[in-house]
């Protein structure tokens, strides 16, 4: 996306009013443009020479940078960023831009020799007539060409700009493709004359114009244009003469767009004279240069004629999901810089005219566009789309199953079924109503085994008076009891869950403290805090337990709540 | 047998007021008592109490007169008792040092008459310092006088003594049991378990670090986002083709050949496979067309489409060059509503820094129905981020060549406490999908992000590099929590 630097108090002028920095971010925002930064010209300065602030007189007017997109030429600067916000804000008609009403006698005229094919083979022009710089205007309109040359002229290879004096010269004007010796003139910013071979092996050194030398540089021909004088306007695409240079006082502007690509050397064209003719004596209006090649074909530009196209509302309404009125979309639409209105009385389609600035308009949807954006994307109701949601607590226990097998523990799967027996004498325990989920008595060697399950507990806030509670269980059982294997999978499995290790009687992550209760042997079990609740517990099985269930070799189990994860 | 002394005198007595006293009357070494002590009280099967004694021991000096006699009476007694030896002579028979002290203390004590001859004066003395001697070793107190002429000529030093009074402790048992680290098989098969004792075990430290196994955070998440797409109705598209034609990643896609993302600063160019060996001709005419000259409503850009660049091999940019094959396929048949999703590779010719990699994951999801809106659009998209926990959404008009509208997606972000821009979306352009066949009223809505940022938001990193590639810390890998994503 392009950037372009504009000064702030300037820009605020030009839109009759201040903004707070966030109320004019929102209107970026809403636009579907970006403030990418707020910065000072003393503190560019500064920080391309490297130096630190040395209070010097540097300018520190406050400077906007603002990224525009890629298909919107119209607003590579001030002017044209101004005049898009304020007719956006409905402060501003959208201008009807104009070519001068002129004969085809009394135009300038350009003339395109056969050669030119063979290296860059088009060339438009215009005049603005009239124009009145001033400092600000002056750099905005050498920034607007350099921020051309950089996007959609791709760095001059598609197209490059040159703009003159057209005070100093005399049509009509050729354009020509000479071998490059043949070629001799003053080049702008030097005073001494330049053939057109040693001029290029001049720039080689130059780092501004040094990487657009590739274009012609290998070319038999360079392209160059004279005034009728053979005075050198300029050596497309790398330097202008000169003589022809425009200052602050000039009056009349010669413009010339060469190119590779002739569609968008008309867009270069008509960015430039759109946006610049605001600032002549009459004001929108172009000054028309006849063209005309070497085949004896002639073409007037700048080519300002409005692109028109007809839309059907219900495309319109029917793509945004926002029902509207013709009037409303026509209204929208002028917001946008596009002239609309009703096709017709009572008709359901919208003409829509697009000016010159609205290269990026080619089809309906872009005109759909225009009308979501100043509707506002974010008024526009959603509509949801069928979709499901699964369970976070079975979503949960499968991540946590992952884990745990990924800690080498073989998954099983165990009745919910067992006896009052089996869960409470046989546990050591007295049956106090609570419950727990049981591991089975395999008996084979060594193994560790896991299991995430629910088990029933008695609950008064049910209906029925109880409910399920989601419990995960691992054993180990081997020649040893295994209890600092299941401690590790403990700290494994809470650091999975993200919670830290804490000193006990913090509550801000887990801590193990030792328990006490009758299926474990003593001294040799914990249980488990997290965020100060009791969340399980793990220790090596009692061995009369073991007994109960006929189990020969030490276990160490854990049980542990996971639905405290959620 | 100082184990079963302590705990069996203490089975019928308070206390062992000083385990000193308790070892001599015992004939047990003070040292084996004291470690037994000191075992014991670990356990706290006994109390003890701490007792320091100042006493007095022998220097090596000390200890060799007790055994040999005083210098000065090892001196004497080399003197003949009657007549006189000279004094070279003497010398001779002593030890140098014994014989200079000797002479000495001997002088001093009036014995004898030191000249060049010496001779005895008495004829009889008594070896009172070695009888001194003798009665510390023995642990006996001495007189104020005796102790400072013995200190005074280093043959004694003091010594702090240390020993305990010991009393029965809150886990007193006359005999101790067996102290185990851990229940074994063994303890179960003899029995012998209750009469095992485990050392207190430290539960303020974690237990050993576990021995397994660890998936990369980068691909939990991206488990998590195909669960989401998969629980949206969604189908995975095929993405596993890094090699793509220009055509399908930008041609067909409508992004004309003169983008500077189809520049070589931007994208892979295969040199080989430089070109694509054959590309649908019918549709490339279609696609050429639509570039050119539009049609479909469409005015076209206007410039002249050159099958070379089509051609033209590189590693794909977006997985959007896949869901082109697809809605390609997709609009061959009859028309039937597709939700289409990929997370695969992307490459860019970027330079690398902590927020940029030249090759990262795409997430890519698309709806392809009669009738969309951007109200669906703006909907899905609801749907699918608050399931990543961002429910506060806002879209900003956006520029894509390929989306008409487009829209880029903003969060609010609680944490930075401002709106943070988390992906792309928009509506393909009719120019991309009516050369493919499609009918007129069928909408494209899509979205696409990458994965990295999620999830280095989620996992609070800040440099690109500490998740994905070879730079990435193991530890990383295997301390990331589960990912829970979707779950909310």
């Amino acid at each position: 996306m392009p950037t372009v630097s504009v000064a702030r108090d300037r820009l605020f002028a030009a839109l009759g009013r201040s903004y707070t920095q966030e109320e004019f971010e929102e209107l970026c925002f809403n636009f579907g443009i970006e403030l990418d930064d707020v910065t000072t010209e003393k503190a560019i300065i500064l920080k391309e020479r490297h130096l630190e602030d040395d209070n010097s007189s540097l300018d520190d007017e406050v400077i906007y940078k603002i990224e525009v997109p890629a298909n919107r030429y119209d607003l590579l600067c001030l002017e044209g960023l101004a005049q898009a916000l304020c007719i956006f804000n409905g402060h501003e008609k959208i201008p009807r831009y104009t070519v001068a009403n002129i004969s085809k006698e009394s135009m300038l005229k350009m003339q395109v020799k056969k050669e030119t094919s063979l290296i860059r083979p088009f060339v438009v022009c215009a005049v603005l007539r009239g124009i009145a710089f001033d400092e600000a205007r002056y750099n905005s309109f050498i920034d607007l060409q350099d921020k051309l040359h950089q996007n959609i002229c791709r760095k001059r290879t598609l197209v490059a700009i040159g703009t003159h004096d057209l005070d100093t010269l005399q049509g009509p004007f050729t354009y020509e493709a000479l071998p490059p010796p043949e070629i001799n003139f003053v080049p702008l910013k030097q005073v001494k004359h330049f053939r057109a071979d040693e001029l290029m092996e001049f720039y080689k050194s130059d780092l501004k114009l040094k990487k657009f030398l590739h274009i012609i540089e290998k070319s038999k021909v360079f392209p160059v244009i004279y005034d009728r004088n053979r005075t050198v306007l300029s050596l497309p695409p790398i330097i202008n003469g000169a003589h022809s240079a425009i200052t602050l006082k000039t009056k009349n502007v010669f413009i010339e767009c060469t190119a590779t690509d002739l569609t968008k050397a008309k867009i270069v064209l008509n960015t430039m004279v759109t946006t610049f003719s605001a600032y002549c004596e009459r004001k929108f209006e172009v000054e028309p240069v006849e063209v005309i090649s070497f085949d004896g074909n002639s073409s007037v530009y700048p080519d300002l004629s409005e692109y028109n196209m007809e839309v059907p509302l219900s495309y319109i309404t029917g793509s945004i999901g926002v029902p509207l009125e013709v009037d409303e979309v026509t209204s929208l639409l002028n917001r946008m810089q596009v002239h609309a209105e009703q096709a017709g009385l009572g008709g359901n389609n919208i003409n829509v005219s697009v000016p010159p600035t609205r290269s990026d308009i080619l089809h309906p949807c872009d005109v759909m566009e225009d009308v979501a954006i100043a509707y506002g994307y974010n008024n526009i109701p959603k509509r949801k789309l069928s979709s499901l949601k699964p369970l976070p607590l079975n979503q949960l226990s499968d991540l946590i199953r992952y884990e745990i097998a990924m800690n080498g523990f073989a998954e099983v799967l165990t009745w919910i079924l067992c006896s009052k027996k089996e869960n409470f004498e046989m546990l050591n325990r007295k049956d106090d109503k609570t419950t727990a989920v049981v591991i089975g008595n395999p008996r084979s060697s060594d193994f560790e085994i896991f299991e995430v399950g629910d088990v029933v507990l008695l609950d008064e806030k049910k209906d029925v008076g109880a409910s399920n509670r989601r419990l995960l269980a691992a054993l180990y059982c081997g020649a040893n009891s295994g209890f600092e294997l299941i401690h590790s999978l403990v700290d494994k499995i809470m650091e999975v869950m993200g919670t830290p290790f804490v000193p006990v009687g913090n509550s801000a992550g887990y801590y193990i403290e030792l328990s006490d209760e009758p299926e474990f042997l003593s001294g040799r079990q914990a249980k488990i805090i997290y965020k100060g609740r009791r969340i399980g517990i793990f220790g090596i099985v009692h061995p009369e337990v073991l007994n109960n269930f006929d189990i020969p070799d030490p276990c160490t189990f854990l049980e542990l709540d996971i639905e405290n994860f959620l | 047998m100082a184990e079963d002394a302590i705990l069996g005198y203490l089975a019928t007595h308070e206390e062992i007021p000083d385990s000193g006293q308790f070892a001599s009357q015992h004939g047990l070494h003070h040292n084996d008592v004291v470690n037994v002590i000191k075992s014991l009280h670990g356990f706290r099967y006994i109390d003890a109490q701490d007792i320091k004694r100042e006493s007095w021991v022998l220097t090596d000096e000390g200890k060799k007169y007790a055994a040999e006699g005083s210098p000065e009476v090892q001196l004497f007694l080399a003197i003949p008792s009657e007549g006189s030896i000279a004094k070279d002579e003497l010398q001779k028979k002593l030890d140098p040092s014994l014989f200079k002290i000797g002479c000495s203390q001997a002088g001093k004590n009036k014995w004898v008459d030191m000249g060049k001859q010496v001779s005895r004066k008495v004829q009889h003395v008594e070896d009172k310092v070695k009888d001194l001697l003798i009665r510390i070793q023995d642990g006996q107190t001495l007189g104020k006088e005796d102790i400072n002429s013995l200190r005074a000529r280093k043959l004694i030093v003091a010594q702090t003594w240390k020993g305990y009074s010991v009393s029965k402790g809150p886990n007193y048992a006359p005999k101790r049991k067996k102290v185990a680290t851990d229940l074994t098989r063994e303890n179960l098969q003899r029995g012998d378990w209750k009469e095992l004792e485990f050392k207190e075990y430290n539960f303020n430290a974690k237990g050993p670090p576990a021995e397994a196994g660890h998936l990369h955070p980068l691909l939990k998440v991206k488990q998590q986002l195909k669960n989401i797409f998969l629980q949206m109705g969604f189908e995975e598209m095929p993405t596993n083709n890094f090699v793509e034609s220009s055509f399908w990643n930008f041609d067909a896609l409508f992004q004309p050949q003169q983008h500077p993302a189809r520049d070589s600063h931007d994208t892979f160019f295969l040199e080989a496979p430089s070109t694509t060996r054959e590309l649908p001709e019918d549709y490339v005419q279609l696609v050429k067309r639509v570039h050119e000259s539009g049609g479909y409503g469409s005015r076209g850009y206007m410039y002249d489409w050159k099958r070379e660049e089509a051609n033209k091999n590189l590693l794909r940019t977006h997985t959007t060059a896949v869901s082109t094959r697809m809605l390609y396929t997709l609009a061959k048949q009859p028309f039937a509503p597709k939700r289409y999703f990929s997370i695969d590779r992307v490459f860019r010719n970027e330079s690398v820094d902590r927020t940029h990699l030249a090759e990262f994951h795409q997430i890519e999801g698309l709806v392809c129905d009669r009738g969309l809106t951007l109200g669906d659009l703006i909907g899905v998209l609801n749907d699918f981020f608050s399931r990543l926990g961002m429910s506060k959404l806002r879209f900003k008009p956006a520029y894509n060549p390929y989306t008409e509208p487009s829209m880029e997606i903003f969060s609010y972000h609680e944490g930075l406490k401002k709106w943070v821009e988390i992906g792309n979306s928009g509506m393909f352009r009719p120019e991309m999908l009516l050369p493919m066949g499609f009918p007129e009223d069928v909408r494209v809505i899509a979205w696409g992000l990458s994965l990295e940022r999620p999830t280095m938001i989620l996992y609070g990193i800040d440099n690109i590099r500490d998740l994905f590639g070879h730079k990435v810390d193991l530890s990383l890998i295997k301390r990331n929590p589960i990912c829970r994503l979707g779950i909310n």
